[in-house]
Formats: structure tokens, C-alpha cells, sequence
């Protein structure tokens, strides 16, 4: 870049933030000079969404303690508490959630409070807030600024008759609009894009650098990554793992930086594992050929619409008394499985249990086929929140099982509350549930408890399968290793089939016999649990989805 | 101990009690029977009770305050009105019937003993379906306007009311004590139950204290049997399912209850409980009142359930009974102390400010509560 400016554009210096205790970024340290882009990859909780917030003045960082470190925009020191801030010094951010007005159009979105404007009487006298707009002079400005990302759109369209991939072109053109804009961070901006759309994107982005914009470039597609970035940054657990030339890294490289954990956690986990013995049995790398008894749960081409999860067409086998793991990053429709099962959200396909084909759709139905769920929304779908904790535990048992239910049936009956009561107790023991009683409310519980409330909620339908989203999801690390054990234990003492659906790799490594990862609403691939962390994180990337049943070969073999 | 009671009662009620306590207090001092007083108390509580009981229902399976209570009351009006209309011919049939056959204990019974209680009965066995089938409808619509249901319920109310204006007059009554003397057709404003079932519930087992206090018993049992049977079956599997669409209908769902069936058996519920409510009312006040009559009638029952202590999303029986005694209570008590205390004649005006008074601070507080 030019010679008289010696610092580079922006630079972190040993960066951190905790929340209330808990550490979400460490010595974050790196910089970038004028026109360069960045890829910055980490699995979903790496802390690219805390850093961004940093760097954006979130008045969220500020309210919980500011953050550690310094940063520096042209060797000056910088300290935002506001994204006003951020935006006047030249910071520009495009969000993974749409941040457009819908019945606007084009040019008055990329133009919102930076209107040109017609002077007039009016606007002298009182101010410019009175001035009417040039509706012309917009329009051209709208038009230069979309066509400088390569794209053909009118600017007199309205948002909310756009494709998905037109607004994201919109966001991205707001922010180039703004003259000062010199650092241009986008979070996943391909994630809702066409392939072609996404070429588009990124021939326009290197020719926004080229003019001396720096980019700041966050996606979980690898290989755009290494297509667009001259450096890679990698962030793990909140630490900077990496920061080097996209050369010297191959996708596969990338990508097991990214989920590979420290040996000694995984070694913990194994241990655990050997422990459960029998459970080893089954853990060997391809059950499949060892029984061919039915399956406990065959599900093919299965497809479920559930907001910001979708599944597209999904098939696996579940064998009986196996513990299955979903993984895959969050959006890519891992949660959409189990809830598309539950018949929670519309879905189609078939699925079988044990043999028999189970009508979706339908709680209902699937309750009465014994099933139970635990939803990863607990405080949304999980609990009644106003309500004691011995409704909670039995309710299910009691609408679809006919339970805690006294007097004659069909005819006159009453809820039995000392059945209830007594119920409940045995599971505040047995689980070791923190609560005053029975008669305490869900909602006054911690996040772990009412995980817990919620699995007795489950194990007292008695079910034949057990789908648990997310069951350690915002639960501390002592409540999470007691979660965990309860299912294994669950497992191996009913032989309950169980599958869980986990962000977290290294959970579903430790108390999984198989892994499923989910990628864009599709099955990447279905390994065992003991394939090595790297396998899992191509599977994640989407990358090599053709040659994935080679992958697989070479790993059992 | 004390603190305890405190929370559990919540301040808004003690206030009120405390007021309710002084006007008592203070009413000698002013001329106004105390016994009066307590007597009136008690006959509005039992007349209002029943209606503030039909809040229950829909709050609990959160579809909301029912402010579309006048739908309930417009079935207990036909209920009323054709218990009335039908009831000398049902009679003459009756006699013909005694006499052909020779039975006089038909008679006995139907005519003479028992005729007023039977009236009232048939008013409430016709109310019943009519209100079964409208609110069916009202929950219906209800299903389709979730977390709008209060709104929608106001506007439910207000136009079946007008819609019913029209019905009255169109509707072919001949029954000559309610249609219009000079048409020959459509129904009066108000029309007596003199003669028919006037104060059967007030006047059943009423224990005459003093000349200013009598205990209307049958009307008070009368309102706790209808009190049971809605606490029993907020207790049945349908009832705790109710409870749970309330709470969190989500939860509901994923635990294979049907929602928007819970919800129309909530509707259809406090639709009946209205219709029970108004005849509970006119056989206290005497006079069916129609065309405007059932328009505001929502009101004073939200008022006393909120008043009670409830929520939008949580009601209890106590909630209607404190409510229900504290609403009425000051709404007896305060005009005629200030009355008594100001000289002039002005209890309507007192009324009308202090009940919209008492409902807008129970609707502030409904905000709060939802919260």
C-alpha cells in the first residue's frame, strides 16, 4: 500500500471480554492494512460475533464490562461505546439478519439518512428535517453503488419483493455508499446466496478492495475463504489459533483448526467412554453390519420447514438401544430433524418405527408412538414456566397416557395431585433437581435444573425413543457432565434408543456411538464417534460432499 | 406472618378492603343503614358472581379477559325471553293434559308449587345450547385472531349487541307482557319477571336477620354450586389441559394437546357461564333488560375479576370471589355514603365514576400483570 502510511488500518492488541465470569475472547491480536481481506473462520461460540460486537462499539460490551486490549484505526487509539462511532470512523458491517426496512425500496434503503436532498424555503427556515427529497439524485446514487458490486438491480424495487440474495447486494451496497467506508466487515454474507450469486459477491468484493476498502470476510464456506483471502484468521474456544496466508493452508487444514480441541479433553471423553462397557460394544465403527434387526427409527427422505432450520431431504437408520448424534453448524437444519419427527413443524417424508410408519404432523401421533422430546427451546416449548414443577413432569404422561388421573375413565376424571406430587419428588432425587418442592415453579429454576425437569418430563413417558435437542445448551459445566451421564445411564439401564442433536462436536463424540452431521438440510455424513475431529469438521465445512463415501471407506478400513 | 399476608393478598386489595371497612365505618355517620348497606352488598355479589365466574375459563386457556361476555348474556336473554314466552302455553298444555288424565299432581307441581323454579330452570336449559352453539362460534374466531383476543372479543360483544337490537324487534314474540302494547310486535326495553321467577334464587332458604337484612341463601349456594363445578373441572384432564394452553401453548402442543380445541371448549365454557349469569341477574333485579342492556355488562366483571387479584393469564375461584365482594361492595357503598354525606341526589353520577374508575384502574394493572 502506500508508503507514507506506516501503521496499518486497524489493529487489535491483545483483546479479550468476559461475561459475567465467563470468557468468551482472549488475546486476540491481529491487523489489517487498507485493501487486504481477511477470512475470519471459527465454529458457531469461537467468538466471532463477540469480536465484531467489540470492534462495532455494541453498546451490549460496554453494559457488560467493556472489553480488554486496545485497538488502534490508523495508529490512533479508538475506544467505541456506540456503532454511530464506529460508523464515523469509517467501519462498516454487514449483519447475517437483514437489516432493511421491507417496504422501502432499494434506493431509499441504501440511501436511509443520507438522503439527498432539495434545499427550500422551508428547510432554511426550520431545518433540513422539513426538506423534501431528490428522488432523481437518489436513484443515480442507489444505481452507482449497486453497480459497483457487478449486480443488476433496480433501485426502485422494493425490498420486500426481493430474492434473499438481492438484499444481501443492498446491505452491502449501504455500506459502500458511505464515502468515509474503509473497513468493511461481513458476517456470513453467502450463506443465503446462489452459488452464481456468490461468485457475483466475491468478484465484486475483490473489486471493492482493489479500490482500497479492507474486508473483513466471515463465512463457513472453506473454499470462498480461500478463493477471496489473502490471510486466513482462525478463532477456537475464544483464541486466536491462527493467522497466516490463505496459500499456505489447505480448506482441510482450515478446517481442523477450527473444531480440533486440546488432546487432553478428548482423551477425558474416552475415558468416560471406556467406562461404559457394553455401551462399547455398539461403538464400533459400523454397527450396521454387525445386527440387521429392524431399525428403531428409519427415516427417509425427510423434509421439515421450521424457521431458520430447514431440512431438505434427510435419511438415516437408527439401530435400537443406540445413542445417534445430529451435529452441524446452527442454521443448517440439525434442530429441524427431531422437530420435524415430534411433528412440531411441517414435514414430509417417511418415517418408521420400528418398522411402522409414523404420521407426521401430529404430536400426537408420535407421542402415542412412544416418543419423547426434549425441545432446545426450553424456556418456549419445554416448560410451563408458571406452572409447579409436578405439572410440568406429568403432564405429558397425563394427557397422553391417561396417568396421575383418578376416577373412572371415560367418564368422570379428576388430576390425582398427590400421585403427581409423589412423582415429581422421585425425580427432584433421582436427578438431583435444586428446588424448594414440587409445587415450586419452573421458571424459578436455573438453567440446568430445568434442563433436568425437562428429561424427567421425558423419562416419565416411558419412551422407546428419546430425542433431546440441545441438552446442554446455556447449562453449566457440572449440570452438562450430570445431563450427559443421566442419558448414558438412561441408556444402558432401559436400552432406550436415544438421539441427541448437539452444536457441541465434542458432546456428541463423547456420548454418541455414531454421528450424523448435518449440512444445508442435508446428511454430510454419518461417521463414528471415535473418527478423528477433522473428519467431522470437513463433513461441517461442506466440504468434499461428493467424495464422502470414499472418506468413509478410508476411515474404516 | 403479617408481611406474608400482604404478598399474598397484594396491596391493591387491601387498599380496597380498607376503603370497603371505612365507608362501612363511616356510614352511620351519615345516615345510611349499615344493614342496608351489608344486605345490598351481598344480593349484587350473588347477582354479578356468576358472570364474574365466566371470566375463569378464557383466562385460563389465555384467550384473555372475556370482553365479549354480552355474546353469553344475549343467549340468557333468549333464554329468558322464550322461558317466558313459552311458558303459559306449556302450562295450558299441562292443565289440558292434568285434566284429561285425571292427574292432579301434575298440576300440583307444575302450576302451583313449583311452577316459578321450573320457569327459571327452563330459562337457563334453553340458554345453555344457545350459548353453546354462539360461543362455539366465538371461539372460532377467537382461534383465528390469536394474541388479539381481547380486541376482537370487545368488538364480538358490542355488535352482537346492535346485531341483537335489530333481532328483537324482528324476532316473532306474542307473549302480551313483553312485546310493545301499541304493535302488537317486537320485544320492550324491559320487561318484568314478575309473576314468572322473580327473586326465586334470593328468596330460596333466605334467613330474615332483621327488616333491613335478609340473607338471599338460595342465591349464594346458588353461585358456589356454579363455583365447584368450575374449579372440578379445571381439575379434569380437559381442564388441566386448558390450564396449559394458557400457560404456554407451545408446551401444549408439544405434549399432543389440541390447542385450538382447548380454546374453543374454554369460549364455549364462559359463554355458557354468561348465559347462566344473566338469568342469575334478572331474577334479582326483576326485569329482563334488552336492546342496550347487556352492552357494558363486560366491564363490571372484568373489573371485579381484576380487582380479585387475577391476571390476563391466571384466575382463580378467590379471584372472584374477593373481586366480586370488593367491586360491588364499593359500588354500594359509595354513593350512598357520599350522598348522604354531600345532601343532594347524586348516586348515579358517584356510580358512574366510581365503577369506570375502579375498571381503568384495573385495566392499568392488567398491563402490568401481563408483563
Amino acid at each position: 500500500m502506500s508508503d507514507n502510511n506506516t501503521s496499518p488500518l486497524l489493529e487489535l492488541s491483545h483483546v479479550g471480554k468476559e461475561y459475567y465470569g465467563n470468557r468468551v475472547l482472549s488475546d486476540i491480536s491481529f491487523s489489517i492494512d487498507s485493501g487486504e481481506i481477511i477470512g475470519l473462520v471459527g465454529e458457531n461460540g469461537a467468538g466471532k460475533s463477540t469480536l465484531l460486537n467489540i470492534l462495532f462499539g455494541m453498546p451490549v460490551i460496554a453494559s457488560t464490562g467493556g472489553y480488554e486490549g486496545s485497538i488502534h484505526i490508523d495508529g490512533k487509539s479508538v475506544h467505541f461505546t456506540s456503532p454511530n462511532q464506529a460508523l464515523a470512523a469509517g467501519i462498516g458491517m454487514v449483519h447475517q439478519e437483514f437489516s432493511l426496512i421491507p417496504g422501502f425500496t432499494a434506493a431509499e434503503n441504501i440511501l436511509l439518512n443520507r438522503e439527498v436532498l432539495n434545499g427550500s424555503l422551508m428547510s432554511y427556515v426550520f431545518s433540513e428535517r422539513v426538506s423534501t427529497l431528490d428522488r432523481e439524485a437518489m436513484h443515480n446514487r442507489a444505481n452507482a453503488a449497486i453497480h459497483t458490486l457487478g449486480v443488476n438491480i433496480n433501485p426502485d424495487m422494493v425490498v420486500s419483493e426481493m430474492p434473499v440474495g438481492y438484499k444481501q447486494f443492498i446491505e452491502i451496497a449501504r455500506e459502500i455508499d458511505r464515502k468515509n467506508t474503509r473497513l468493511l466487515f461481513l458476517d456470513e454474507p453467502t450463506a443465503v446466496l446462489t452459488e452464481t450469486e456468490a461468485e457475483i459477491l466475491l468478484t465484486a468484493l475483490k473489486k471493492l478492495a482493489k479500490s482500497g476498502i479492507a474486508i473483513v470476510f466471515i463465512s463457513h464456506r472453506l473454499s470462498e475463504i480461500k478463493e477471496l483471502c489473502s490471510r486466513v484468521v482462525v478463532l477456537r474456544d475464544g483464541k486466536l489459533i491462527t493467522d497466516q496466508p490463505s496459500e499456505e493452508l489447505t480448506t482441510r487444514q482450515i478446517a481442523s483448526l477450527m473444531v480440533g480441541r486440546q488432546n487432553t479433553r478428548r482423551e477425558e471423553h474416552r475415558v468416560i467412554l471406556e467406562k461404559a462397557s457394553d455401551v462399547n460394544e455398539v461403538l464400533s465403527p459400523q454397527p450396521e453390519k454387525k445386527k440387521k434387526p429392524k431399525p428403531a427409527l428409519r427415516v427417509e427422505h425427510l423434509w421439515v420447514d421450521m424457521p431458520g432450520e430447514t431440512v431438505r431431504d434427510v435419511s438415516f437408520e437408527v439401530q435400537k438401544g443406540e445413542i445417534f448424534g445430529i451435529g452441524g453448524l446452527a442454521g443448517h437444519g440439525k434442530l429441524g430433524i427431531p422437530n420435524g419427527i415430534m411433528g412440531l413443524y411441517p414435514a414430509g417424508g417417511k418415517v418408521r418405527l420400528f418398522g411402522k410408519r409414523l404420521t407426521l404432523n401430529r404430536p400426537r401421533a408420535a407421542l402415542s408412538r412412544k416418543m419423547a422430546f426434549v425441545s432446545e427451546d426450553r424456556r418456549g416449548v419445554g416448560l410451563l414456566l408458571d406452572e409447579p414443577l409436578d405439572w410440568n413432569i406429568t403432564f405429558t404422561a397425563m394427557q397422553m397416557q391417561g396417568r396421575f388421573l383418578i376416577g373412572i375413565p371415560y367418564i368422570f376424571q379428576m388430576r390425582n395431585e398427590l400421585a403427581m406430587r409423589s412423582e415429581a419428588k422421585k425425580f427432584i432425587d433421582s436427578l438431583e433437581i435444586k428446588c424448594t418442592g414440587p409445587s415450586q415453579k419452573a421458571g424459578e429454576l436455573s438453567g440446568g435444573n430445568q434442563q433436568k425437569v425437562c428429561l424427567a418430563k421425558a423419562f416419565v413417558l416411558r419412551p422407546n425413543i428419546l430425542l433431546i435437542c440441545e441438552p446442554t445448551r446455556g447449562i453449566d459445566i457440572g449440570a452438562k457432565n450430570l445431563v450427559l451421564d443421566t442419558l448414558k445411564e438412561y441408556n444402558k439401564e432401559n436400552g432406550t434408543t436415544i438421539i441427541i442433536t448437539s452444536s457441541e462436536l465434542e458432546e456428541l463424540r463423547s456420548v454418541c456411538d455414531r454421528v450424523a452431521i448435518v449440512d444445508e438440510g442435508r446428511i454430510a455424513g454419518i461417521l463414528p464417534a471415535s473418527s478423528p475431529a477433522e473428519e467431522f469438521g470437513m463433513l461441517m465445512m461442506g466440504q468434499n460432499k461428493k467424495n464422502n463415501d470414499d472418506e468413509e471407506g478410508e476411515e474404516s478400513a | 406472618m403479617i408481611k406474608k399476608f400482604i404478598d399474598n393478598a397484594g396491596w391493591p386489595r387491601i387498599i380496597i378492603a380498607l376503603f370497603l371497612l371505612g365507608l362501612f365505618i363511616a356510614a352511620p355517620f351519615v345516615g345510611v343503614n349499615v344493614w342496608t348497606s351489608l344486605n345490598n352488598t351481598l344480593v349484587r355479589f350473588g347477582m354479578n358472581g356468576v358472570m364474574v365466574l365466566a371470566m375463569i375459563p378464557m383466562v385460563q386457556a389465555g384467550c384473555g379477559l372475556n370482553f365479549g361476555l354480552p355474546l353469553g348474556i344475549i343467549a340468557g336473554l333468549l333464554g329468558a325471553t322464550l322461558s317466558l314466552e313459552w311458558n303459559t302455553e306449556i302450562m295450558s298444555r299441562l292443565l289440558d293434559l292434568g285434566a284429561k288424565y285425571n292427574i292432579t299432581w301434575l298440576n300440583e307441581i307444575f302450576v302451583n308449587t313449583y311452577r316459578e323454579p321450573l320457569g327459571f330452570a327452563s330459562a337457563i336449559v334453553i340458554a345453555i345450547p344457545v350459548a353453546a352453539v354462539l360461543g362455539w362460534l366465538y371461539g372460532k374466531l377467537l382461534n383465528r385472531v390469536k394474541g388479539d383476543e381481547m380486541m376482537i372479543a370487545t368488538y364480538v360483544g358490542f355488535s352482537s349487541v346492535s346485531f341483537m337490537c335489530i333481532a328483537w324487534l324482528l324476532l316473532p314474540y306474542k307473549h302480551p307482557t313483553m312485546v310493545w302494547g301499541y304493535a302488537g310486535r317486537g320485544l320492550r326495553t324491559t320487561i318484568s319477571v314478575e309473576g314468572y321467577w322473580l327473586h326465586v334464587l334470593n328468596d330460596a332458604l333466605a334467613i330474615k336477620i332483621n327488616d333491613n337484612f335478609t340473607i338471599p341463601t338460595g342465591m349464594i349456594l346458588f353461585f358456589l354450586f356454579m363455583a365447584v363445578i368450575v374449579w372440578i373441572f379445571m381439575r379434569t384432564k380437559t381442564g388441566t389441559a386448558m390450564t396449559a394452553v394458557g400457560s404456554n401453548p407451545e408446551f401444549a402442543r408439544a405434549s399432543g394437546v389440541n390447542v385450538d380445541k382447548m380454546r374453543t371448549i374454554s369460549v364455549v365454557m364462559s359463554t355458557i357461564l354468561g348465559a347462566i349469569g344473566i338469568i342469575v341477574y334478572e331474577q334479582s333485579f326483576g326485569f329482563i333488560q334488552l336492546y342496550m342492556g347487556p352492552f357494558y355488562m363486560a366491564l363490571p366483571a372484568v373489573a371485579s375479576i381484576l380487582l380479585g387479584g387475577a391476571s390476563v393469564n391466571k384466575a382463580s375461584i378467590l379471584n372472584v370471589i374477593v373481586g366480586t365482594f370488593l367491586f360491588q361492595g364499593i359500588l354500594t357503598m359509595t354513593p350512598s355514603v357520599i350522598n348522604g354525606y354531600l345532601q343532594t341526589d347524586m348516586s348515579e353520577v358517584i356510580r358512574l365514576i366510581v365503577s369506570n374508575g375502579m375498571i381503568l384502574y384495573a385495566l392499568t394493572r392488567k398491563v402490568r400483570a401481563g408483563r
